[in-house]
């Protein structure tokens, strides 16, 4: 196990009491575990306050646009066998501006792990609804209340047969390590959607409301059972399971690679003789 | 000089093969040793409508399209109705014997005879049309049996059968046409057109990645990449959209590959955001921009050079970037290993623009000195000093070290937002100007290397014709007319259109008597530009926006109704 002090301590720019600290503190608890050296992984990120995670940790880091974590992340991850890839950002800018990016990624299945931070609101532009906040919920921007209905991002990929979907709480820092240990050592897109209770601007979904509502599942649940899956991803109101909601078998991206691209690219150089004479068949 | 060439067009629907005849008989002009230029011009649509497959082929150097015909190999009736209007004095129309070729000079071919099935009429055809460009049967034959010996040899020996006894046919038929004079070359050339040189120009970089979304004219350099790139080591994605392509890509670049991403106008403006990110975060990209004719979806399928602004003000907030245009497939290939490389070198995005028209354009090129290449530039894998590496460091050339991920103890950090010489956010100001001037320093690098705008002609000329990208032959072949009919002309083209460097140009147009910016599209865009960047005003602008590739004979129009 790497020890936890590899991973840094950094100041933030979160409110202090912010479910992103104990997100941040599970991650670099799974990346000990997982016995990643900080040189051997990359988190991609999109823009938020959740996507400024990679800077509170020591890792390769590609911080890029909103809405953008995944694209970088499965660029990296195609080219570079040599790190392992997470993209990590808030639910605005994974579901909302990166939604088609999702659904690709979903449907493509590179092996990565993607950790969103769900505090169903946006955070850095202070109060907006995002995606997930509940139907008629009021926000300062939507004060009469979200008039669309919430997404559901756990359902949308147990339907899209995504090989691993989780549920964590931000305030379950133990689970929450582990199911991203178990995502991350899960071949192809793995999703950990986290509960994150934005003390600023989510007046509704606070640390007392995830509490009284937040169950873990148990031994009893199989999350290889797809149709238990739909049915336990539909769950979200008075109770509400953490854990793995669903494993599947679906096979990765890289095995789909030709296998004439060799990775990783970074020390990959052209065969100029065999470029030589694709060119002589033009002639 | 008379004009040496034969314009051959041929002519139909979507779906009728005219685009096999038009290679299969390019091609064999090609190896019999003459030079050609073919233009495509087809429809935003699979089967139907008309579309044409043009071949300009002459013993002696030919630099463009033409529209006038000498030889109408017209698949259906609209053919013929569409273009007798520019048959030449020599022409002939080769048409079935059911179309009607009443009032023009036609030969009425009996394909229902000649050919056991219909699927046989594109070979036919080559068999009439090689006795009457008095080709060496052999040229088509070796392609014929070539591309069909994949389908066994029983398909070999039938459509060699059928180009015989149509070839025969055309003999016994006496039909006139005049043959064109021998050809001249005997050196080995590529059949290629615009768009696969300059894939072979970037794989030849060592391009590995690409990620792209399709759309026409850019296609063809992703399909090459497929084709072609792969079984070099590339790996190519169908990304979900452009924005994700060049994301994806920049990614890819980040973590050590050679990244190229294809697109055409629309699909570029997606990319914008990309592009940003790319100079922010100085990783080396090059983006390949095929233009076709906008705003918006404009003309599909036809061609235009009126994305320069679009590329040269792509992005929000100051960047250092270069932009290249060829004008033959020989620069595409060049500039795109160029651009490849300047990438590299400077951490930043690099464009290369191609249009349709050129993209296109098959023609005998010239095979590329891969010895010759200048050496590629290249991210180090290790650091001395793991501690000590800093992503963003402050250099006198602007360039920081760039090492890729994963390959030793250094962490790489990048970051879209203003950030610190190791990476991480920042909104310190004063780092925000040191890294600010940090970045914009590379562009005296960029500079520096410019690769300069060719000139070709009189040396004081009367008439000087400016112009970038696939204009070039065009203006090359009005300046000989201008040169026949006495008037001292010359030609100054640009294949790098940005940066610019005023001593590169401004000595040349000074010696000038006028000066014409020949431009295909609406506003002269590079004629601004070099206003804009030194106060040079362009006597007038030629232009072309109906989709159409600018020719000799559309210059000489425009100057001649001065
Ligand atoms: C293209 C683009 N549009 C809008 C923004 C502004 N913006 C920054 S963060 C953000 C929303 C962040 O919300 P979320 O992803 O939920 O993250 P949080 O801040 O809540 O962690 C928006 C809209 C941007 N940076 N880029
Ligand atoms: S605004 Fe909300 S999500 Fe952002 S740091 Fe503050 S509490 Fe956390």
């Amino acid at each position: 196990m790497i020890p936890l002090e590899q991973y840094g301590e950094f100041e933030t720019a979160w409110c202090p009491g912010c479910g992103n600290f104990a997100i941040n503190k599970a991650l670099k608890k799974a990346l000990s575990m997982l016995d990643l050296a900080p040189h051997k992984v990359l988190v991609c990120s999109g823009i938020g306050q959740a996507a400024k995670s990679p800077h509170y940790l020591r890792c390769n880091c590609f911080n890029g646009l909103h809405g953008r974590s995944l694209p970088p992340a499965q660029g990296a991850a195609l080219a570079n066998t040599e790190v392992a890839v997470f993209a990590e950002s808030g639910d605005g800018c994974s579901y909302g501006e990166g939604g088609n990016h999702f659904l690709a990624a979903m449907r493509r299945n590179v092996t990565m792990t993607y950790l969103v931070h769900d505090n169903q609101i946006y955070g850095l532009t202070k109060g907006q609804a995002s995606p997930t906040t509940a139907q008629g919920q009021p926000t300062k921007f939507q004060p009469a209340g979200v008039a669309s209905m919430a997404f559901n991002p756990i359902a949308v990929a147990v339907t899209m047969d995504t090989p691993f979907v989780a549920r964590g709480y931000a305030a379950e820092v133990d689970h929450l390590a582990d199911l991203i240990v178990q995502a991350a050592r899960h071949p192809g897109f793995a999703l950990v959607d986290i509960l994150q209770p934005c003390v600023s601007f989510n007046k509704v979904n606070t640390y007392a409301w995830y509490k009284a509502r937040c169950y873990k599942l148990g031994a009893d649940y199989d999350p290889t059972d797809r149709n238990a899956a739909m049915l336990k991803a539909q769950e979200f109101g008075d109770r509400i399971p953490i854990g793995v909601i669903y494993k599947g078998t679906r096979a990765p991206y890289e095995g789909r690679i030709d296998s004439r691209v060799r990775r990783p690219l970074a020390t990959s150089k052209p065969d100029m003789a065999k470029l030589a004479s694709m060119l002589e068949s033009y002639a | 000089m008379p004009d040496s060439s034969v314009n051959i067009v041929i002519g139909g629907e979507a779906g009728q093969g005219l685009v096999t005849v038009g290679d299969f008989l390019a091609k064999a002009l090609m190896r019999a040793g003459y030079e050609i230029v073919v233009t495509q011009d087809y429809q935003s649509r699979i089967r139907g409508g008309h579309n044409t497959y043009a071949v300009r082929v002459s013993p002696e150097p030919v630099y463009g399209p033409r529209e006038t015909i000498d030889l109408l190999v017209a698949l259906n009736a609209e053919t013929v109705a569409l273009h007798k209007g520019q048959l030449t004095a020599k022409a002939l129309a080769v048409a079935d014997e059911s179309v009607d070729l009443s009032g023009v000079p036609g030969l009425a071919v009996p394909f229902k005879s000649l050919c056991p099935k219909p699927i046989f009429e594109n070979i036919a055809a080559l068999g009439v049309l090689s006795r009457l460009l008095c080709l060496d049967a052999a040229w088509l034959e070796g392609i014929v049996s070539e591309v069909f010996a994949r389908k066994g040899e029983e398909a070999v020996a039938g459509n060699l059968k059928v180009f015989a006894a149509a070839r025969a046919w055309a003999e016994a038929s006496g039909a006139g046409f005049s043959c064109m004079p021998p050809p001249m070359r005997t050196d080995k050339r590529l059949f290629m057109h615009g768009n696969e040189a300059l894939a072979f120009g970037a794989l030849a970089a060592g391009a590995n990645f690409c990620s792209y979304y399709p759309m026409t004219p850019a296609t063809s350099v992703a399909s090459t990449f497929v084709d072609k790139g792969t079984k070099l080591g590339m790996l190519v994605e169908q990304a979900e959209d452009e924005i994700a392509a060049i994301n994806m890509a920049l990614g890819a670049s980040y973590a050590g590959a050679k990244a190229v991403v294809p697109t055409s106008g629309g699909g570029f403006a997606l990319m914008v955001e990309g592009v940003s990110l790319a100079g922010m975060t100085e990783t080396p990209i090059v983006i390949v921009l095929a233009q076709r004719p906008g705003p918006a979806t404009g003309l599909p399928t036809r061609t235009e050079q009126g994305d320069l602004n679009m590329a040269l003000y792509a992005g929000h907030g100051d960047f250092p970037r270069a932009i290249y245009a060829p004008g033959t497939p020989e620069q595409c290939f060049e500039l795109a290993y160029r651009a490849m490389n300047q990438a590299e070198k400077w951490q930043s995005p690099m464009f290369v623009l191609t249009d349709q028209y050129l993209a296109d354009s098959y023609r005998a090129v010239v095979p590329f000195d891969l010895a010759a290449l200048e050496p590629m530039a290249e991210p180090a894998l290790t650091c001395d000093d793991p501690a000590g590496y800093r992503r963003y460091a402050d250099t006198p050339c602007g360039v920081s070290p760039r090492l890729i991920p994963g390959f030793g103890e250094h962490l790489v950090v990048l970051d879209s937002d203003e950030h610190t010489a190791d990476g991480h956010i920042t909104e310190d100001l004063t780092v925000r100007i040191q890294m600010m001037d940090k970045r914009m320093r590379k562009t005296e690098g960029i500079v520096s290397s410019i690769v300069p705008p060719t000139f070709e002609g009189d040396e004081k000329p009367d008439i000087l014709l400016a112009c970038w990208g696939s204009t070039y032959g065009p203006a090359l072949e009005a300046a000989q007319i201008l040169r026949e009919r006495g008037v001292r002309a010359a030609v100054i083209h640009f294949s790098q259109v940005y940066p610019l460097n005023p001593d590169h140009f401004l000595p040349v147009f000074a010696k000038a008597g006028r000066t014409f910016m020949v431009e295909g599209n609406h506003s002269g865009q590079l004629a601004q530009l070099i206003r804009q960047q030194t106060g040079y005003a362009f006597d007038q602008l030629i232009t072309r926006y109906d989709g159409l590739p600018v020719t000799a004979a559309h210059i000489m129009d425009r100057l001649d109704r001065l």
